[in-house]
């Protein structure tokens, strides 16, 4: 059986990425480097109000005197941040309310990465906001949203045209000086997406934007805001890919989330950014800083991601549980093969009274990839009643791989209850031969018995993304019996 | 990296004392010294940051200007005649330290032909080659600033010795006693050797005799060669001045099995290091806790098994009631090399917060580098069982009694685990006494019923 | 013995008891049947006094005295005793120190002597021949390690020790094989007497083949929807329960 499952293994790192191709469109580029002048250059071409470039500059000075963390269990080659493009947009601007004037090459790349922008096409109900680099280029569905009272729109124009809510909001949750990557993000983050849902509003359909790097030696920082007021409702997606490149790019994303009085916001993630090639040459490095403030009583706050993609990752999706009675949630399946490396879990911090979390982590290794699970539990001394269960599993494919697990339990409460269980294990060989044993082969078994093993998390999913992530798992996984 | 003003006031101290501490030590100590200098010089102790000093800062009280213990030169001897420590109808060998120092007081019975315990000065002499092959091979003055701290000052220590296929009948307990008119700071270096098919359970129980500040920083290497046997027992049982930072490090050959066993019932801070390497195939290991702390106590276990080959299994409980404004950290690292493969590793963690001002940090840790293993850990912070609460009360028994039945219930799971009877049976007591409050916290004495601090006291003079 | 009247109990918002009535006699011995989910478990938990549920309305009266206001452990010193459906294993909490204490906090109550040690061991001994319980199951912690029927047969054992006035069988014959069942019932025969009474909370015809009761009661969404002799153990045996269903919905 050996030999066969070298094989199978040598296959599936054989694997090309599915969406490793280049567009050719026209950009608009800022040149390569970083100083105080390319900072106010981005916001002087996004036509930004005042306070936004001072807020800029203010990140960017405290980022200089930041240093790269180095407490993650990844092997990071030195960043030339002086190597890195900080803009790059399509020349031919989208108006944003035609489709027809969106460039057709453009238009073209999304619909091969099956993300039709045309809603005509749009069968199952999905506001969609693109961003290829640093750009949001196309956010379909705005008018039926803007009925409801809710804003879906790229964070350029709510900057313009909301700049209240983006006043109040923006650094709230994840304030410039977080971390190094959330400094830089701040400092130079181009778009991302806006949402805000008004008072007692269930959002109607699946809001969603989708990312892809294209263009060479490019970062992209996007940011994320999203705003529920009391009584709200939504549910948010997001997706990436990127072109295969030997150099290795830099993402660093912040997403912040406010949801006030019994809001409730789901967020959702399934990230195929490029991970390098079987040699663990080039790749994404994903560095991103997610976290949701539960501001409100009875708010929730739930992540659900599926990670596969990315040479680095480099991630932590949190809820700050302040509001009383609020919940955060965070599912979590992290795939790394080949060289791929990941260390990524979630921080529940418990501040309110009768706060709830729960995380579930799902690990698979393969190849000579290491994954980590890291993870912070804080109970705070006033949080009476807290509760947290975890549970973090691993599952290796393969003996050259690594899969690793640092939570972290910080309880300061004696009225909290706080449950952390993981386990670590192989692939159970009993359960493929039970499947050899009713005629299924090895590969399809793997295939089986891992969609298994992660399918509380994928059941997170809104479905079109479920059929997606499955999808994405069963291509990064055939065959890697170890 | 830099070493800061208190790194350079021990390395001045040591440079003025530097003769008289070679000239009291062995060759053997004084090799590792120049190795541990050379480590201490340039990265000096871990500063609080450290990922593994992250819950325990221990800085405030590493200073030089503490009277070092060396240079009282076995001045308080003599405490050990007036010293008891009796676990009840404990029946064991008993050996003596005062102030980190073999003490040949007379009152150590004669061991069994072939079984040996003294001083590094004097074994070294007749087992040259033994210390040599062990002393600092598993404490590494590399990675830890303590250790090299520590073997920077060592000067004599206790060294044991189970030759192959002797087996120890008795437990033998060492009771290390603290003791002086002043404020001190002790550097303590054992060495336990447990050669091929040989057996022995040995008993740390460390105590305080006078009110001083101590500050211990020990550090015990046990070495336990293929299918040898090793109980290990750690009593701590010291007053609230006290800061003790234990260094444990062990290395188990093929078909080994080591218990180690630590017990903290009374304490100032408490800062275990806890290092097993399983080094031999079908090696076993259970390392288990309990610690009971109330007031401003501190208690930190860290933890770190390392399965260096493959087809070894380890088992890890530790368990912590906190009291008052006490607050207790735990760290677990379970390593599994690459290829260390068919590995079982289990460990959990469970705790217990009594009050509201009690706090507790709790980091189990996976990591994995083989696939064929079963791993596992699981933490908990909580309550009692409410349905075992209720189950208790519905037959009657008041919610008071049923929380000590249940507390005691939750501690009984590690004290389960101890090999000799009478220390298990005195434990359990002990430990019953103190969830039904029928033992002042403050005595500094709970453990082996030794004379109280102040009693002794008011006798020495 | 027992008297409750309009008994309403919620869980998580979820009224699960809609308004109980029932009245029980000393030396009777009462069936308590009904469809999975129906709310027996609850009802016995809710007498025993487990605060998960909370009562919202209704009264109960034990022995003359207000049963809804005493802690789960008066209520036990009072004589009430409940043969949990799901005993839980607790570690570490032996068997005997764990009965002694019940024993002994039960006499403290009621101004009894306390028992010797060597008087509690004999009547451990008695006690166990009478539901011919494995003599190391008292060595053990409490339930831990034991099988579902040794579970059980433990439930009869601890009510044999404590003697009580009113007992409440959760479901104690499910899972147990005829044999344990005819144990099981002997022992709640043998300690049947003319002052005390028990529910029995049953699935099965079977075990009142062994227990005859003189009542059978149906609960069927929280609230007593049938009560007659115990023919109707038997006509619920032969035709389920749909029948009830169909005629509540008639
Ligand atoms: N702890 C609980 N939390 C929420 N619902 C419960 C709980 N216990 C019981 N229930 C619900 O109460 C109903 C009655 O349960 P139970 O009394 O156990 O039924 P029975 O014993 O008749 O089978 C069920 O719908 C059950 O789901
Ligand atoms: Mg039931």
């Amino acid at each position: 059986m050996a030999s066969e499952q070298d094989k199978l293994l040598e296959e599936v790192t054989n694997r090309e990425y599915q969406y490793g191709f280049h567009s050719d469109i026209e950009m608009d580029v800022l040149p390569k480097g970083l100083s105080e002048e390319v900072v106010a250059e981005i916001s002087r071409r996004k036509g930004e109000p005042e306070f936004m470039l001072e807020y800029r500059l203010k990140a960017y000075r405290n980022w200089l005197k930041m240093k790269v963390p180095d407490w993650a269990h990844l092997k990071i080659n030195e960043i030339d941040f002086q190597d890195i493009i900080y803009y790059a947009a399509p020349k031919k601007k989208p108006r944003l309310d035609s489709m027809d004037d969106v460039d057709p090459e453009l238009r073209a790349t999304f619909d091969k990465l099956g993300i039709p922008l045309d809603e005509q096409k749009i069968l199952s109900g999905i506001a969609v906001d693109a961003i290829i680099d640093s750009v949001s280029v196309k956010t379909t569905f705005r008018e039926t949203l803007a009925e409801k009272g809710i804003i879906f729109c790229s964070m350029s124009e709510a900057i313009k045209e909301h700049s209240d809510l983006v006043k109040k909001y923006l650094g709230s949750v994840v304030p410039p000086e977080d971390n190094y990557f959330a400094a830089l993000n701040t400092a130079v983050f181009s778009d991302g997406s806006f949402v805000y849902i008004p008072k007692g509003v269930r959002c109607p359909m699946e809001l969603s934007s989708y990312f892809r790097i294209n263009t060479m030696n490019t970062g992209q920082f996007e940011r994320t805001l999203i705003i529920a007021e009391e009584d709200s409702y939504v549910s948010y997606l997001e997706g990436c890919t990127a072109p295969m490149r030997d150099e290795n790019q830099l993402h660093a994303a912040v997403v912040e989330i406010v949801a006030l009085e019994r809001a409730e916001v789901k967020y959702s993630t399934v990230q195929n950014w490029y991970p390098g090639d079987k040699e663990g040459k080039g790749g994404i490095y994903n560095f991103v800083t997610k976290r949701g403030l539960c501001k409100g009583d009875y708010s929730k706050i739930s992540w659900t991601q599926v990670e596969t993609g990315s040479a680095i990752t480099w991630k932590y999706p949190s809820c700050v549980l302040m509001g009383n009675n609020s919940v955060g949630e965070f599912y979590s399946v992290a795939l790394t093969n080949n060289f791929q490396q990941a260390d990524t879990g979630t921080k529940m911090i418990h501040l309110g009274k009768n706060t709830r979390s729960l995380i579930v982590s799902k690990g698979i290794s393969a190849g000579r990839s290491q994954n980590s699970y890291r993870g912070l539990v804080k109970v705070s001394k006033n949080a009476d009643n807290a509760r947290n269960f975890s549970q973090c599993d691993s599952m290796l494919l393969g003996d050259k791989c690594g899969a690793h697990t640092f939570p972290y339990l910080e309880i300061n409460n004696n009225t909290a209850k706080v449950e952390h269980e993981a386990t670590t294990s192989k692939i159970g060989e009993d359960q493929i031969f039970y499947c050899n044993q009713r005629g299924i082969n090895t590969e399809d078994a793997v295939g089986l018995i891992v969609n298994g093993y992660v399918k509380e998390v994928i059941n997170q999913l809104p479905m079109e993304f479920a059929v997606e992530a499955q999808k994405l798992l069963q291509i990064s996984l055939e065959g890697s019996v170890g | 990296m830099n070493i800061s003003e208190q790194d350079i006031g021990f390395i001045k101290l040591f440079d003025s004392n530097r003769s008289f501490i070679e000239e009291h030590a062995s060759p053997v100590v004084n090799a590792e010294r120049e190795k541990a200098y050379a480590a201490f010089s340039a990265k000096g102790m871990p500063r609080p940051k450290t990922e593994a000093y992250k819950y325990t800062n221990l800085l405030p009280w590493f200073k030089a200007e503490h009277t070092q213990a060396f240079s009282l030169n076995g001045e308080w001897e003599r405490v050990v005649e007036s010293f008891q420590c009796n676990v009840n109808e404990l029946d064991s060998y008993t050996i003596y330290t005062v102030n980190g120092r073999y003490c040949d007081s007379g009152k150590n019975g004669t061991l069994p032909d072939g079984i040996v315990v003294g001083s590094f000065a004097e074994l070294s002499k007749e087992y040259p080659e033994l210390m040599e092959k062990h002393y600092g091979s598993l404490a590494d003055v590399e990675s830890d600033g303590f250790v090299a701290l520590n073997s920077m000052f060592a000067i004599d220590g206790v060294f044991v010795y189970v030759p192959k296929n002797k087996v120890l009948e008795k437990p033998l307990q060492i009771i290390n006693i603290l003791s002086g008119d002043r404020d001190l700071m002790i550097n303590q270096r054992n060495l336990i050797v447990v050669e091929e098919n040989a057996q022995a359970r040995v008993l740390f129980c460390d105590h305080t005799a006078s009110n001083m500040r101590f500050v211990v920083n020990s550090v015990t290497e046990g070495f336990v060669a293929e299918s040898g046997m090793l109980d290990f027992y750690n009593l701590q049982n010291q007053h609230n001045g006290t800061v003790m930072l234990g260094g444990y490090y062990f290395d188990q050959e093929s078909r080994s099995l080591l218990n180690a066993n630590y017990f903290t019932l009374h304490t100032g801070i408490t800062r275990n290091n806890i290092y097993a390497r399983l080094n031999g195939a079908k090696a076993e290991n259970h390392v288990s806790g309990l610690y009971v702390i109330d007031k401003n106590q501190h208690v930190d276990n860290f933890t770190f098994i390392d399965h260096a080959v493959a087809d070894c299994e380890s088992n890890e409980l530790f368990k912590g009631v906190m009291d008052d404004a006490s607050t207790g950290a735990f760290t677990g690292r379970i390593m599994v090399a690459p290829d260390a493969q068919r590995t079982n590793a289990y460990q959990s963690n469970n705790n217990l917060l009594l009050t509201n001002s009690a706090k507790i940090n709790t980091r189990p840790q996976l990591e994995i580098y083989a696939d064929d293993v079963k791993c596992s850990h699981g933490a908990t912070v909580g309550q009692l069982d409410e349905e075992a609460m209720f189950y208790l009360r519905a037959r009657g028994i008041s919610k008071e009694e049923a929380n000590i039945l249940l507390m005691f219930a939750f501690a009984y799971q590690v004290i389960e685990k101890i090999n000799v009877p009478a220390l298990k049976d005195q434990i359990r007591e002990l430990v019953e006494k103190r969830f039904r409050g029928e033992l002042d916290k403050c005595d500094s004495c709970v453990v082996c019923g030794q004379i109280g601090v102040q009693q002794l006291q008011t006798e020495s003079r | 013995m027992l008297k409750i009247r309009n008994l309403r109990a919620v869980i998580d918002g979820k009224e699960i008891l809609r308004g109980i009535n029932l009245d029980i006699k000393a030396g009777e011995i009462h069936a308590i049947m009904g469809p999975n989910g129906s709310g027996k478990s609850t009802l016995a938990a809710v007498l025993a006094g487990n605060e998960a549920f909370e009562v919202i309305e209704g009264s109960v009266e034990f022995n003359g005295k207000d049963l809804l206001d005493m802690s789960p452990e008066d209520r036990a010193r009072e004589g009430l005793f409940l043969s949990f459906q799901y005993p839980v294993e607790i570690p570490g909490v032996s068997m005997t120190n764990f009965l002694r204490t019940a024993l002994n906090e039960q006499k403290k109550y009621r101004g009894e002597e306390i028992l010797s040690a060597s008087d509690f061991l004999k009547l451990m001994r008695d006690r166990k021949k009478l539901v011919d319980m494995d003599s190391d199951l008292t060595n053990r912690s409490v339930n831990e390690g034991f099988s579902g029927g040794e579970k059980k047969k433990n439930e009869i054992f601890q009510m044999a020790m404590l003697n009580p006035g009113l007992a409440i069988l959760d479901e104690t014959d499910s899972g147990l094989d005829i044999d344990a069942l005819r144990v099981v019932a002997n022992g709640v025969n043998k300690l049947r007497r003319p002052d005390n009474a028990t529910i029995l909370i049953t699935h099965y015809q079977r075990l009142l083949d062994y227990i005859v009761p003189d009542k059978v009661h149906v609960l069927f969404k929280g609230q007593i929807v049938k009560s007659a002799g115990k023919e109707l153990a038997v006509e619920l045996e032969k035709n389920g329960y749909d029948w009830i269903k169909q005629e509540m919905e008639a």
